[in-house]
């Protein structure tokens, strides 16, 4: 059964390999951003130097290390599986012999290692060879930036999940990713840190999964805060959100009604 | 004539079929410029300058790029699906009708709800022009007036002359955005938060600084705190017809190099 899954990773990572023009297309694009992001943020240090604890090195590999994990956790939805909840092909997908839910993450797990190493390393490369980079003191912090960078994909897949499966109320669930698109940019700490955040906002967000998405691995990774405690709440929300997206699934599954003929 | 009022026509109907879902549709755009309105918020909740500018000589540089991009994204937003018509061969289908294939394209597919964005400019700007220092006089209200349009039609420019890049490589699709997505970012922020080699790049390459940047200068009555000629300021027209000079002739390349994807 678990060799099902080791394909499907497999699988995962080959799909994206096929596509070069594709990738090196989004390279570049997100090279631009970090570009224009970094002009911005830097700007704000221009005056004292240090804000939010950020001075220019932490700025920088805030940013492009940014860039790199949204490419990784995959932030949008491509809405792939609600399209297949609106056409009706989910029926298919729910008679195979297999967990739907585990099935999706074992792709998208492959999906984010071919990312990590194609559409990761590139943009944190550019960054860190052109301006002043924080890298890890500590030589675990690497290995803890991988466990909260995989983490972080779990999470995020489990999001997207939940809200492909609002499809299956909503028939067109459009509207619900589009929200998504939206905002979880600056919910998830990509566009300005959450430490530039106001207290109360710093709390609230505190209590949703969001940070757990994208600042959480660049605070792992720039050194901020104790890992440990960073790793164990990421855990906590990834098992959480598998939990709510396994009931969701269960409650949806009984509305499906497949047709005969 | 006759024909584009009538194609446009039918898609504006077809959208507004469907009000909740159009309504949710343009609920989504504006959210999208409202965050882009928190970030700007929440940079100057923890410093009082960006780039020599103060939060409302910013928020009005916001939301006239905003309200250009808006407009700019309304009218040739749907190039972004060029890559799609070129290889499912429905742009084949363009090319033996009559009419130009980029005017086609444009009332294609016409997306009302990005006027969500617009709005929020919009909104944006009515606050801001109560509070930024600004040097009133018939010049700067023509000025408030000609931004936005004329921006549009720089970003625009851009738009055509970047997406026509998948007539080359397909696949490329996402090299476009760096430039049509990018200017939403690049034309937010005064000019000047950007390094040198960037900022002559934004300026005299992809034309971004003379969608808001220059003009609100003179609607400040600034000059330029990179000592740019004052004259720049009032250039946007000018840089709009070069624009959309050199869009027109990359965009005719493209096309007349079209082979068609073999579909």
């Amino acid at each position: 059964m678990l060799a099902l899954y080791v394909r499907l990773l497999r699988a995962g990572f080959d799909r994206h390999a096929s596509y070069g023009a594709a990738s090196v297309a989004g390279m570049f694009t997100n090279i631009v951003f970090g570009l224009l992001r970094v002009g911005v943020l830097l700007a704000v240090l221009s005056g004292s130097g240090m804000v939010a604890g950020y001075d220019a090195a932490a700025t920088v590999s805030y940013v492009w290390l940014g860039q790199g994990l949204l490419a990784v956790v995959l932030l949008w939805s491509d809405g792939e599986l609600a399209e297949r909840v609106r056409t009706g092909d989910i029926a298919l997908d729910l008679a195979r012999p297999w967990n739907l839910q585990a099935a999706i993450a074992a792709t998208d797990l492959g999906r984010a290692g071919h990312a990590m190493l194609f559409r990761f390393i590139p943009p944190v490369a550019f960054g860190a060879l052109l301006f002043p980079f924080r890298w890890p003191h500590a030589p675990l912090t690497w290995l803890a930036f991988v466990g909260s960078a995989l983490l972080a994909v779990v999470v995020c897949g489990q999001i997207k999940f939940l809200l492909d499966l609002t499809a299956f109320w909503l028939l067109d669930s459009r509207g619900v990713r589009a929200l998504w698109a939206a905002t979880s940019g600056v919910l998830c700490g990509l566009v300005v840190p959450l430490a530039y955040f106001p207290d109360w906002a710093r709390r609230v967000l505190a209590g949703t999964p969001f940070p757990a998405v994208i600042q959480t691995p660049i605070d792992v990774f720039t050194e901020r805060g104790n890992p440990a405690v960073l790793l164990g709440v990421q855990l906590a929300w990834a098992l959480l959100l598998v939990a709510a997206g396994r009931a969701v699934l269960a409650r949806a599954t009984r509305r499906v009604v497949v047709q005969g003929g | 004539m006759a024909v584009y009022r009538r194609l446009l026509a039918s898609r504006v109907r077809g959208q507004l079929a469907y009000p909740l879902s159009f309504g949710l549709d343009l609920l989504a755009q504006a959210l999208g410029q409202t965050i882009e309105l928190v970030v700007i918020v929440v940079l100057f909740g923890r410093v009082h300058t960006l780039g020599g500018f103060g939060a409302d000589e910013v928020l009005l540089i916001f939301a006239l790029a905003g309200i250009a991009f808006g407009l700019a994204d309304l009218v040739v937003g749907q190039l972004d699906e060029l890559p799609r018509w070129i290889r499912t061969g429905e742009l084949d289908v363009l090319l033996l009708r009559p009419l130009p294939v980029l005017a086609q394209l444009v009332t294609a597919d016409m997306q009302l709800r990005r006027l969500g964005r617009v709005l929020v400019g919009l909104l944006v700007l009515g606050v801001v022009l109560t509070r930024a220092p600004i040097a009133w006089s018939p010049v700067t209200v023509l000025l408030l007036i000609s931004t936005p349009l004329v921006g549009a039609v720089i970003i625009g420019s851009i738009w055509v002359a970047t997406c026509a890049v998948a007539f080359w490589v397909v696949e490329a699709r996402e090299v476009a955005n760096a430039f049509t997505y990018g200017s939403s970012l690049s034309t937010a922020y005064p000019v000047t938060v950007f390094a040198p080699w960037l900022r002559r790049l934004l300026t005299f390459v992809v034309p971004a600084a003379f969608v808001a940047y220059y003009p609100v200068l003179a609607i400040l009555g600034r000059s330029d705190p990179l000592g740019r000629p004052d004259a720049m300021r009032y250039a946007a027209p000018l840089v709009a017809v070069a624009s959309v000079a050199v869009a027109g002739l990359i965009w005719r390349a493209a096309v007349r190099r079209y082979q068609g994807a073999g579909s």
